[in-house]
């Protein structure tokens, strides 16, 4: 039916299908309630309707199976509405290891992308089709939301730690993105475009624009411009812990607490580091807060990701 | 009965007259009154809010008002509409006014408290219409931190007092009627003979007292963070904004059961005198009420699903947000099973009920399509949210208040509404709803987002739609406006009873003396006894006077 | 008309009904500031999670001798406040005002008392906002410990002043010869709000004050 505008939004992620399946379910169940209901007081009120003012009905107070069967089937349908939404919420917040990692760094009132091989976008994301990506997302202000309807998917951006948000695209093309927490007066002015390419194409628009260094690289230098190399050495002794292989592994602090070493806490230690002390060391690193961006937080992060497992490229589909 | 007559006996009304006698009245019903005046206020307020929003939302681009007035505009709508109407109508016109005659009494427990709570509802009204009127505050409803404590421009302080002020008369209130219906029963008023009205408006006042002081408390945190500079809630200085979230909607969920449970309490009576026959399953209604009282407070996280919440904790919550629907869906089937075999007559207040019911039954379903986690993820924060929530409050608890309005009006005034215009402002109110809040689930699912000035051109025409419903729901509105004034002087002269009901309020002339019962009543049988006569099932005392 | 019809009002069926109601009505009342006071203790003990060792060092600022002194002169003020509500009971007029007038001496004690703290507080660049002063490291969280200590016992001693409030109100009356054994709700509803403002400073006290002491 081609009414001139659309009804339903395009499918274009893998998750699109799934959220859409519960979806039909969820219609085909309430339009089965509603005409029941409908039914039901349109025929009771038209058949008992009143005929004569001093009618008088035989009182009926209640039917103890009755309640209980009219309890237990919407407890019934609620509960597998429940574990079918679940399961496709913990798909959600599931991402693949093999994900193509982007940062995006959302601000009152526009949208920052950086990619890993250093390209960066305002407002607009580049993403290959048929492959998973994961958006490392932060607000430099207030809370924002990054949300894709094409691909079903938004997730809460906060000021002061990172949120994930993972899809894989299905389909080429252009779909719109839209801040969806409300955040000061250009809320509504702050949307963008998810640009899906081919591989090919993608690969054409990476090498396109370029600056030429990555993520990882401009982390490095950032390494070194900030000092951070002269306390954390990989060899030899230093003041600082070694960052070689730090990410993803378990880190014990003080006090025998252990944390993992994942996105925000390398953040946080940037700028709050006397929040969690390495157990065997001082509490001497000076915070960073105000000197380093985000952008520059997500270049660090990168870097550090990098003296990890071995370069683990995206895998080419 | 005639004009000369009513005139002549002296009732609530009439007792004594002079803007003195109403201001520092203690009667209920002068203070239901008082009350009446004021939320009609309110609404026409919200609802003038309401009116530019949809006329700026006719066209994508953003032609009627700027951005930044846009957002004051939906938030001042919230703020009013919720605070100033929405939670006080039905409780504090309808419940004042019936509480006590409902259950034999010649009045609430606390007669000045409830005073008190009206002037306490008219301050914080005062400053929230200040700071409206001194430039309006922009945070939406909502007052999401660290946007309302450090970053918006607008009298948000203000707007913080005005609704924590307000608070106090929710708790005064919900203090008042739970004492009342504790200690004030008439002989032989049990719990399980009391009106289902009365367990509705019981388990509305537990949420009153247990739910408003929190928020209370948030918003004095947020006021202390914008005027001090505190870091409670500021990244910046380690304080966590999702900590905001969850103080907020602790109160706030069961905000929406304060403002929906009273109006399934008067369904019930209207289903009632308007079957002729006993609420089916009284027990399980009564339970149900006090049931999603209970629940609800354990839900709130339903509203925090993408907020960087833990995935258990959402798991958790979307568990139980289904656990509360049964209820709702049990007492839905119970009204309708009430009509079977009763006498089923057509008058005003009973199509404002059996609206109620479609209406809430939609609502209440797309709750389910909310609380469906990979759902709403996708539908978090678009029209979808809010075409839901307009179900249950809009389709919901105004149908349920004007049904009551209407219902109690000859009651309340000694007059009745003209029939015909009513059933007809029902059927536009009806008609209006749907075609504004409908095509909402459709741009909802479709992306476009909650709180946009401007959108994309793909969603206009569901908007146009939207609005052309919101100006037959504005017409809806406005008539009882108009006749129901009409009818205080120029409708027919009711009786005590006009609808044949079963209730002690209908044991007594029309308006009430003003302590409510010339003897003390005594009652045998349970609600609704239709199938006898009230004097089978009502006696009077002694005389009630001191 | 007896001295208990006199206050009996008109629209309760008997003295014995509007004594019960009164007494559920402050219980309900005191319902809705548990859940006041417990929004803040909530989101208090959220924070003190996160940044143990932070609200540790900024407790140590606090002066726990004036804390423990202003914890036995509450204690003390339930002691004259009990001792008043007894005095009402048995229809002993002088006693009645005398323990209430203590009960406000105490009062004003533990007040004055807390506003001293707070002007050391203040001395000191304790106080959250522009002029707040911490070890940098531990500054932030700190500085989120004195916010909530001074909405906290910032919101304790506006219950106590409103307190004090009544128990003037009370004397006046008393003075009037309103109170018996017949009659003294308002004597023994007072002594219900008294006590519990009492226990929140017995709750505030060690969350405060003794947190940094046992790490």
């Amino acid at each position: 039916m081609n009414l001139g505008f659309p009804l339903f939004p395009e499918q274009a992620s893998t998750m699109a299908p799934k959220v859409d399946a519960l979806l039909f379910f969820l219609v085909a169940v309430s339009v089965f309630f509603v005409t029941l209901i409908f039914f039901m007081i349109i025929f009771f009120a038209v058949k008992y309707r009143r005929r004569a003012e001093d009618e008088r009905p035989r009182p009926i107070e209640g039917a103890f199976w009755l309640e209980v069967f009219w309890s237990l089937i919407p407890f019934g349908l609620t509960m597998v509405i429940f574990v079918w939404g679940a399961i496709i919420f913990v798909d959600i917040f599931s991402p693949p290891n093999d994900a193509l990692e982007i940062g995006i760094v959302g601000r009152q009132w526009m949208w920052k992308a950086q990619h890993p091989e250093g390209q960066r976008e305002i407002n607009e994301l580049h993403v290959p089709v048929r492959q998973p990506v994961k958006l490392m997302m932060t607000s430099e202000d207030v809370i924002h939301d990054f949300f894709l309807p094409a691909f079903r998917l938004k997730q809460d951006v906060l000021p002061g730690r990172y949120t994930r948000l993972w899809f894989e695209a299905t389909k080429a093309g252009v779909y719109p993105l839209y801040c969806a927490e409300y955040c000061g007066t250009q809320h509504s002015g702050m949307t963008g475009r998810v640009v899906v390419l081919e591989p090919a194409d993608f690969e054409k628009w990476l090498s396109g624009g370029a600056t030429g260094m990555s993520m990882a690289e401009l982390g490095e230098s950032l390494f070194q411009r900030f000092g951070c190399a002269a306390c954390h050495r990989a060899t030899g002794t230093s003041q600082g812990p070694s960052l070689a292989g730090l990410f993803g592994k378990t880190v014990e602090l003080q006090q025998g607490i252990t944390v993992t070493a994942d996105e925000n806490y390398i953040r946080e230690s940037i700028v709050d580091p006397r929040a969690k002390i390495v157990a065997g060391y001082q509490p001497i690193m000076p915070t960073f807060k105000g000197l380093v961006s985000e952008e520059a937080i997500l270049q660090i992060i990168a870097y550090i990701k990098s003296l990890s497992a071995p370069e683990r490229k995206p895998a080419q589909r | 009965m005639n004009d000369f007559e009513i005139e002549r006996r002296e009732h609530y009304l009439n007792v004594n007259y002079g803007i003195r006698s109403w201001l520092f009245t203690t009667d209920h019903k002068r203070i239901a009154w008082l009350y009446l005046l004021s939320v009609t206020l309110f609404f026409f307020i919200g609802g003038l809010f309401a009116t530019l929003i949809r006329l700026e939302l006719m066209t994508p681009q953003g032609d009627l008002v700027q951005a930044e007035t846009y957002n004051k505009l939906f938030t001042m709508h919230g703020v009013t509409m919720i605070f100033f109407f929405l939670i006080p109508s039905i409780p504090a016109v309808l419940g004042n006014f019936l509480v006590p005659m409902m259950i034999g009494a010649r009045d609430l427990a606390f007669p000045r408290l409830n005073l008190a709570s009206w002037y306490i509802f008219i301050l914080g009204g005062a400053f929230t219409l200040m700071a409206a009127a001194a430039g309006g505050v922009d945070t939406g409803w909502t007052f999401y931190t660290p946007y309302s404590s450090i970053y918006s421009n607008t009298h948000v302080v203000l707007t913080v007092v005005g609704v924590f002020v307000t608070g106090f008369s929710s708790i005064l209130t919900g203090l008042n009627f739970i004492v009342t219906i504790h200690k004030m029963r008439a002989p032989g008023m049990t719990w399980f003979r009391l009106p289902l009205f009365i367990w509705a408006h019981y388990a509305t006042s537990i949420i009153f007292i247990l739910g408003t002081p929190v928020i209370a408390i948030t918003l004095v945190l947020v006021g202390l963070e914008r005027i001090f500079g505190l870091g409670i809630f500021d990244p910046a200085l380690g304080g966590d904004p999702v900590l905001f979230q969850h103080l907020f909607w602790f109160y706030s969920h069961p905000a929406v059961y304060i403002m929906v449970l009273p109006a399934m309490g008067v369904v019930s009576e209207l289903i009632a005198c308007f079957s002729r026959k006993r609420v089916f399953g009284y027990n399980v209604v009564a339970f149900a009420s006090l049931a999603i009282a209970v629940i609800g407070f354990l839900v709130w996280g339903h509203h925090m699903f993408v907020s960087g919440q833990s995935v258990h904790a959402s798991i958790l919550f979307s568990l139980l947000s289904f656990l509360v629907a049964i209820p709702s869906a049990v007492k839905v089937f119970n009204w309708t099973a009430t009509l079977y075999k009763g006498s089923v007559s057509y008058d005003a207040p009973m199509l404002y009920a059996l609206g109620f019911i479609g209406l809430f039954t939609i609502g209440g379903l797309t709750g389910l399509f909310l609380a469906a986690l990979g759902i709403d993820v996708h539908v978090h924060d678009t029209y979808f949210v809010i075409a839901h929530f307009h179900y249950i409050m809009v389709g919901g608890s105004v149908m349920g208040y004007l049904g009551g309005i209407h219902f109690w009006w000859p009651k309340m005034t000694g007059r009745r509404y003209p029939e015909g215009w009513a059933r007809l402002a029902a059927l536009i109110i009806f008609i209006g709803f749907h075609l504004t809040f409908f095509p909402q689930f459709v741009l909802g699912y479709m992306g476009m987002p909650r709180r946009y000035h401007v959108y994309p051109p793909d969603f206009q025409v569901l908007n146009v739609m939207s609005t052309a419903g919101a100006s037959i729901l504005a017409v809806g509105y406005v008539l009882p406006l108009v006749y129901l004034i009409w009818s205080l002087r120029y409708g027919t002269v009711a009786g005590a009873n006009p609808w044949g009901a079963r209730g002690l309020e209908w044991e007594t002339p029309s308006p009430p003396p003003t302590d409510n019962f010339e003897r003390v009543p005594m009652v045998t049988e349970g609600a609704y006894a239709y199938e006898k006569d009230p004097e089978e099932i009502y006696s009077f005392g002694k005389p009630a006077h001191v | 008309m007896s001295k208990v019809e006199a206050f009996r009002q008109h629209h309760f069926d008997g003295v014995e009904q509007q004594h019960e109601a009164s007494w559920l009505g402050m219980w309900v009342f005191l319902a809705t500031e548990v859940m006041f006071f417990g929004g803040m203790f909530a989101a208090y003990f959220v924070y003190r999670h996160w940044y143990l060792l932070a609200f540790g060092s900024a407790s140590n600022r606090l002066d726990i001798w004036l804390g423990a002194i202003n914890t036995a002169v509450l204690i003390c003020s339930s002691f004259t406040m009990a001792l008043a509500v007894h005095s009402a009971e048995t229809s002993r007029r002088k006693p009645l005002i005398r323990f209430l007038m203590l009960t406000i001496i105490l009062g004003l004690v533990f007040l004055g008392i807390k506003f001293y703290e707070y002007h050391t507080k203040f001395e000191e660049y304790l106080v959250p906002g522009s002029s707040f002063r911490f070890e940098a490291a531990l500054a932030a969280p700190a500085e989120i410990f004195f916010s909530f200590y001074f909405a906290m016992t910032g919101m304790h001693a506006v219950h106590m002043i409103i307190g004090i409030g009544l128990l003037t109100a009370l004397i006046v009356r008393a003075r009037r010869g309103h109170f018996s054994a017949l009659y003294h709700t308002p004597v023994e509803l007072t002594g219900l709000y008294w006590h519990f403002v009492d226990i929140v400073w017995i709750f505030l006290f060690p969350l405060l004050y003794l947190l940094g002491r046992h790490l």
